[in-house]
């Protein structure tokens, strides 16, 4: 077995290396698949190197807070950094005007970003030393992220509008679609204009969609019809290189074809916000305070190979870092009064409080 | 052989002395229930992987597979490394394919494979592509199958008269065949949410078990059907199912070293004293690239 895995991990990493520069915003990952940026860096790590292209992300909405545009702008917004066509839909009058919200790459990024990432490692050596424990090998070596391949973005400026104007960039309202049919023809018709696989990529598409069940659209009754929709977009997706990305507030749906739409994911993520006063949280959370929510990662895609993706934490914390790019951090528990091991782990059950310093080992 | 392999074996009674014989499987139905946290497909894959083994005593079963869930390549991907490491394997001629008619992704997965085999094609366990070319694998491919609300004798209807052809087909050749559908929830999806033609299909799948003595092997996803309201159809496709296994995360969620656990339910059949032998088995399990590890609770060593 130790044999086995030493071959495996050097293979990979042979091949990677070679032929990721000529595609860029394109990475290869193991077992004939590649990778998209999902926009946020740290989301690329998590995932152990971004989408895959040809799978079908979902996200599950907080119905009472936004936190799913932040990553739906980011995916966006680099589709529009790699010149991808986009395809975007979402339940409003005015789609169009969405994409003048998207937000602008960071630049001059390289020596800040690396500093930050040095003074993450001393802090969080709990963390590194556990990750070389781990034999998912090829997590680590995503660390040194490809410039071109992921950019961080300044949520605060907006984007260029050459770059929305230079790309191909399909709006849809879902309010116009009485049903589903016609957004899947767009959505087959955009497929098609993409380039298909011919012995090399050179380009992916990207298709992002708001609130598909968003119950102001005409089609919101018929469960069954936007279960087939979803059904026959991943299919398509799955046989084009593109990477559908769909947000749905899955509490407005009846719980079982909730636990339909997460079975027809091929990533499953969920986002939720944090209540602004909750002290019990606040103390247990260190830098309760930055943080803008939690991002779930329930499901992470699986192509080509059956061995499941266990992640060492399911739950993040999303943040703003310098209020202006996207962070995901692993949840650290707040020191308990007096004892000063910082324990790792992600909230879980931290009933213990005061006691854990003495039963800590 | 390695001997974790056969606690999955032992369980569903193939390993009553010879692991190649077929011969309790005949007229069987076995269901496959997981749920989002766990998926339950590497038991599919460990089965196709079974009925396809070269070594087989009666070399000639054959898989019928019906697809809703993932294309043929990612099937064929997962199957390549599965290792049989116990019989001669498939020979390293008939596991090279034409290079023309790959794309570059199957090229690449060729050889990755070589490569991480580092003893050659020999190793590797299950071609689907030459199985699929010697007619032992008649694949469907139902990932775009559609049947609105009228459709139904296009969709289902016509899709169980080509499983019907396909058994008859190959029935007078005194073949073992298994039908296999991955999964059943999907297939609702597609006949849009019409519980009672997917009913309707079962039910009729399952005439060929006595007919032609098929094995039927399906995939369920048990966790949509929590509610009271929704209970009909794996109720139903419980009873049918002589074999019951269920693939669900540890209460303590999962780990980077157990994947989950299963529980696998075999209600037997009677031993001709009228008794009527049914076991049940618990044990865990890890998935990996190129086999399935399996212990009990904390046996792991």
């Amino acid at each position: 077995m130790a044999t086995n895995k030493g071959r495996t991990s050097s293979f990979s990493r042979n091949f990677s290396a070679a032929p990721t520069s000529s595609i860029p915003g394109l990475k290869y990952g193991p077992n004939g698949t590649i990778f998209l940026s999902s926009g946020v860096p740290d989301l690329d790590k998590i995932l152990g190197g971004g989408f895959h292209l040809g799978s079908l992300v979902m996200i599950m909405e907080d119905t009472e807070a936004p936190h799913h545009m932040l990553l739906l702008r980011n995916f966006m917004s680099q589709g529009l950094v790699h010149n991808q066509p986009i395809l975007y839909a979402s339940p409003s009058t005015n789609p169009r005007a969405f994409l003048g919200t998207l937000p602008t790459m960071l630049v001059s990024k390289d020596d800040r970003s690396r500093n930050t990432d040095a003074e993450q490692k001393d802090l969080r050596i709990a963390w590194q030393y556990k990750k070389y424990l781990g034999e998912n090998k090829p997590h680590i070596e995503e660390r040194d992220g490809k410039v071109e391949y992921c950019n961080e973005f300044d949520l605060r400026k907006p984007i260029e509008k050459h770059l929305i104007m230079g790309n191909r960039v399909e709006c849809i309202s879902l309010l116009d679609c009485s049903s589903l049919a016609g957004f899947r023809n767009s959505c087959s018709k955009f497929l098609s204009q993409l380039p298909r696989y011919d012995g090399n990529i050179t380009s992916a598409g990207r298709i992002a969609i708001q609130s598909l069940c968003a119950p102001q659209c005409e089609y919101f009754d018929k469960e069954w019809d936007m279960l087939s929709f979803i059904r026959s977009l991943k299919s398509m997706v799955r046989s084009s290189n593109a990477v559908a990305f769909l947000t749905f507030p899955a509490s407005l749906v009846s719980p079982s074809v909730s636990k339909r739409w997460q079975h027809l994911a091929d990533t499953l993520l969920s986002v939720k916000a944090i209540p602004d006063e909750d002290k019990e949280l606040a103390n247990l959370l260190t830098g309760y305070q930055d943080m803008l929510g939690l991002l779930s990662v329930h499901k992470v895609a699986r192509f080509n190979t059956q061995v499941p993706v266990i992640l060492d934490a399911t739950t993040y914390s999303i943040k703003l870092q310098k209020r202006r790019s996207l962070v995901l951090e692993c949840l650290n528990q707040a020191p308990v009064d007096g004892s000063s091991g910082s324990s790792y782990g992600t909230s879980g059950s931290c009933s213990g409080s005061s006691k854990t310093g003495t039963l800590d080992f | 052989m390695d001997r974790p392999a056969s606690f999955l074996d032992e369980a569903l009674s193939l390993d009553d002395g010879d692991s190649n014989n077929l011969q309790p499987w005949i007229g069987r139905v076995v269901l496959v229930e997981d749920c989002v946290e766990t998926n339950g497909a590497f038991v599919l894959h460990h089965l196709i992987k079974r009925f396809l083994s070269p070594n087989l005593s009666s070399s000639d079963s054959i898989v019928i597979f019906v697809a809703f869930a993932q294309p043929f390549s990612h099937y064929d991907r997962i199957l390549l490394p599965l290792g049989d490491r116990q019989g001669e394997g498939v020979p390293s001629k008939e596991a090279k394919r034409d290079i023309g008619d790959m794309d570059w992704r199957d090229l690449v997965t060729g050889l990755e494979l070589a490569w991480v085999g580092g003893l050659g094609f020999a190793e590797l366990g299950c071609n689907l592509v030459v199985q699929r070319e010697n007619k032992r694998l008649i694949f469907f491919d139902m990932l775009m199958l559609e049947c609105p609300d009228d459709g139904v004798e296009d969709g289902i209807i016509a899709l169980y008269g080509n499983i019907q052809k396909a058994v008859e087909a190959v029935s007078s050749l005194n073949k073992n065949i298994t039908i296999m559908i991955d999964d059943i929830s999907l297939l609702e999806v597609a006949a849009n949410g019409s519980t009672k033609d997917v009913l309707d299909f079962m039910h009729y799948c399952h005439t060929l078990t006595t007919q032609f003595a098929c094995t039927i092997i399906t995939v369920i996803h048990e966790d949509i059907y929590s509610s009271a309201d929704h209970f009909t159809l794996p109720l139903q496709m419980e009873h049918l199912a002589d074999i019951k296994i269920k693939a669900e995360p540890l209460v303590t969620g999962l780990a980077a070293d157990v994947h989950g656990q299963l529980t696998i339910l075999n209600k037997g059949s009677s031993d001709g004293l009228g008794r009527w032998k049914s076991k049940i088995r618990n044990f865990h399990y890890r998935v990996k690239e190129n086999s399935v590890e399996y212990f009990y609770p904390g046996g792991r060593t």
